[in-house]
């Protein structure tokens, strides 16, 4: 966060020692890292265009974190900053990326053709399909960091690009400063509004600043898909549409991303994205991919069996309630998603989802019946 | 690197540097250091001309809100204190917090003495606006510990419950809450507590850091109602004070439990005299002992508070500029507060009521908390009077009513105009 006197060299005044963190009673990724060695070493270091450790690290400092939940506790201010700072974030990024290393190369694969099946999901079951990931427009500032003339002009870029869509992605932008009532009540009907962050893990980092400049919400007329404009990263992207069509879902995606990505170049901007962390966007946990693909799913007697933990955990799928992160389920319908983002491509992950889905589709249809499903237990992928 | 400047800020000596009353000689220290110290928008930072980066204050309702025109916005702009503490980190929770049709917020903060006189041109108006008509450029603040001048000032404690003092104090030489680092904050807490600790008699007592305090002390304290919790107002944290927590912040109070202070919560220190019942002549004669025997502990320590003839003690939030003096009482007020005259009376007394749980609380039953409204341009001693009159006005007032006979509203003392 770009506050005081810890985004300026005046702390180099005082020894590392003195400057250092009390983490003693954190529980999240950065505070595992970052020792007083740590911080001694890159305390003075800055990224060109400013951003500090103490920047990287606050929301980390703020938010102690959970005994069961470990949060990451570090965002990047800028691209360079995972350059400049990758002390602190590799050791971070390996831990959260399931051992991703430096030297790994990430995998890009927009093509939605590689995506076997995925277009028959039972609608019995699968209520709805979903796929979004995030985009950061190469040069400048991320929401941490950026002043208001930045996040302005990130805006501007992106309603031109978006209003540049034609055939079903045509569609329409909602600034959050000018929507009128009616606008916004139809925004929340149709579970698309976004709200200014609570969580004090965003706030912490500076993201939420001179709310609701600069923010908005851009949608198709079909309302299928829909972009975030200045929320948590530059760019959101979100594919979705009612029923178990995952694939219609994906295409979408990808046919989307890929114009928009071709209307930025046409411009003369690109994408954050380098071969080693893929898409680069502001919080370390939505690298590589940026993706999660996810349907609601009714799994009333399969959530309830011992081994559902298990079977999501070789599936590499995790669950959330229907309102999203940090929600339970209400009645035994489950939002069902990939685990990863990194080290796995776009396809890869969504083929996981359709496959994963699939079986404990199966799974529960078998439960139903009174019959055994010990047969149908996956392997580890 | 710091420039020396800038270091120099940092180290107790410089004091006789920044003691130099006016704006005259602080600017001029700014100005020969302007090259070394930038706003955080530097090198290969994307850089927008002012007009793109004005913020949109079309629906706010704060002084900052009224003031802010883009000619200043884009005047002020490139500056930054010695700190390097710049004009967007000043207003950025008046950008945050729109405010509310019926309450004016202030919406900007300092992070350091400097910021007082490098962004004077926004400032100003809005001390002038906070305070009265109060014009920082040529009005002279008057400091007056002097308890021994206190006229009456003890209440009848039928309806007086208890009185309390309160003001801040900031330490010379470190950054305020907003922008300081954590070795500055902890310096703060080195300071001050070490000062405490040389506190004798009636003052004697003891600090508990908010990060070592084990659940007992915690639980004592919540019942004798002196914790305080990290700031959930937006208000606060989006200007960057609550950074860390609860690194460095604590509480210290006397055995007695008659005088406590606050390290770095909204202020570095937080100074507060109180008792149960009526005795405010007593309770301000602890608050001026008090506050001068920490004055003079630090100051043998070479350190001293930031205060200067213009503005008085300088504090993070402008509203409490001057004396940063919050007198009050808990009075209990039946007919009083019924009758439609109460508003006017206490306008007309310079009071302004609030609920017992402080600010933005509402009063349970008839008792209130009325306090001073001014802070700056009166001094602790004419402040401290104006509530002692004033509350004997307000149970005089009372008496009669419970006799049956009529109240008057009285005269408006002067204000600064």
């Amino acid at each position: 966060m770009p506050f005081g006197n810890t985004h300026n060299q005046l702390k180099m005044n005082y020894s590392a020692a003195q400057e250092y963190p009390d983490l003693s009673k954190h529980n999240n990724h950065m505070a595992k890292v970052l020792t007083e060695e740590l911080y001694a070493q890159l305390r003075e270091k800055a990224t060109p265009s400013g951003f500090t450790l103490d920047d990287v690290i606050q929301t980390g400092i703020d938010n102690p974190g959970h005994p069961f939940i470990m949060t990451v506790g570090c965002v990047a201010g800028d691209e360079e900053t995972y350059e400049v700072f990758k002390e602190l974030l590799d050791p971070v990024i390996e831990d959260r990326h399931g051992g991703y290393k430096p030297s790994d190369k990430h995998k890009t694969d927009l093509n939605p053709d590689h995506l076997k099946g995925g277009d028959d999901l039972d609608p019995d079951y699968v209520l709805s399909s979903r796929v979004r990931t995030g985009r950061s427009i190469r040069g400048f500032c991320l929401p941490p960091h950026c002043s208001r003339g930045e996040r302005r002009a990130v805006e501007d870029l992106a309603v031109e690009g978006l209003g540049s869509l034609d055939g079903d992605l045509k569609g329409k932008y909602y600034a959050l400063k000018n929507m009128t009532d009616e606008e916004q009540q139809q925004l929340i009907d149709d579970h698309f509004l976004f709200d200014k962050p609570v969580s004090p893990l965003l706030l912490a980092s500076g993201m939420a600043r001179d709310w609701p400049d600069a923010r908005g919400i851009w949608h198709n007329d079909n309302k299928t898909f829909l972009v975030w404009v200045n929320e948590e990263d530059h760019l959101r992207v979100i594919s979705m549409q009612k029923g178990g069509n995952m694939k219609e879902v994906f295409n979408r995606f990808c046919t989307g991303l890929t114009k928009i990505e071709s209307l930025f170049k046409d411009k003369g901007h690109e994408f954050m994205w380098n071969e080693h962390l893929g898409y680069v966007l502001t919080c370390p946990s939505n690298l590589g991919t940026g993706l999660r693909a996810g349907v609601h799913v009714k799994l009333p007697c399969v959530s309830k069996h011992e081994k559902f933990g298990e079977i999501l955990k070789r599936l590499r799928l995790q669950k959330r309630g229907t309102g999203g992160v940090d929600t339970a389920a209400v009645g035994g319908v489950f939002d069902i998603s990939n685990a990863d983002r990194l080290g796995f491509s776009e396809v890869d992950l969504v083929q996981m989802v359709v496959d994963g889905v699939k079986l404990l589709v199966e799974m529960e249809k078998r439960l139903e019946k009174g019959q055994s499903i010990d047969d149908l237990m996956p392997a580890q992928k | 690197m710091a420039s020396t400047f800038t270091r120099v800020l940092s180290r107790k000596k410089t004091v006789g540097i920044l003691s130099l009353v006016g704006a005259g000689s602080l600017m001029t220290g700014y100005l020969i250091n302007k090259d070394k110290v930038h706003a955080s928008a530097q090198s290969s930072r994307r850089r927008y001309p002012a007009s793109a980066e004005y913020p949109d204050l079309r629906k706010h309702n704060n002084c900052m809100a009224s003031h802010l025109t883009p000619a200043i916005y884009a005047e002020l702009i490139d500056k930054a204190t010695p700190n390097g503490f710049t004009l967007d980190q000043c207003i950025q929770t008046g950008v945050d917090n729109p405010g509310h049709p019926f309450i004016k917020t202030v919406g900007m903060v300092a992070g350091d003495e400097e910021s007082y006189q490098v962004f004077a041109e926004l400032f100003n108006p809005v001390i002038k606006e906070r305070h009265n008509g109060y014009d920082p450029q040529i009005m002279r603040h008057p400091t007056d510990l002097d308890a021994s001048k206190i006229r009456s000032g003890v209440f009848d404690e039928r309806y007086v419950l208890s009185s309390r003092v309160r003001t801040g104090r900031s330490i010379r030489g470190l950054a305020l809450p907003p922008a300081c680092t954590r070795a500055e904050r902890r310096e703060v807490e080195r300071v001050v507590a070490d000062a405490l600790s040389g506190l004798k008699e009636d003052l004697l007592g003891r600090y508990y850091s908010l990060t070592e305090m084990t659940e007992k002390e915690q639980q004592q304290l919540i019942d004798d109602h002196f914790l305080f919790d990290k700031p959930v107002s937006p208000l606060l944290t989006c200007s960057g004070m609550a950074r860390d927590w609860p690194d460095a912040r604590g509480i210290w109070h006397n055995n007695e439990k008659t005088f406590l202070v606050w390290v770095n919560e909204e202020d570095h220190t937080r100074v507060i005299s109180m008792e149960k019942g009526g005795n405010m002549k007593r309770v301000f004669e602890r608050f001026c002992k008090g506050l001068k025997e920490v004055e003079r502990l630090i100051k043998e320590k070479g350190w001293e508070f930031m205060w200067n003839e213009r503005l008085g003690y300088v504090l993070t939030c402008p509203s409490n500029l001057g004396t940063g003096l919050r007198a009050g009482v808990h009075i209990s007020l039946p007919r009083l507060s019924k009758d439609p005259r109460f508003p006017k009376i206490l306008d007309n007394l310079r009071l302004q009521k609030r609920g017992t749980g402080g600010v933005d609380t509402a009063a349970v039953g008839s008792t209130f908390d009325i306090s001073n409204l001014d802070r700056l341009g009166k001094s602790e001693v004419e402040l401290v009077q104006t509530v002692i009159d004033g509350v004997n006005y307000l149970v005089e007032c009372e008496k009669r009513l419970e006799k049956g006979q009529d109240i008057k509203i009285p005269p408006p003392l002067s204000q600064i105009k």
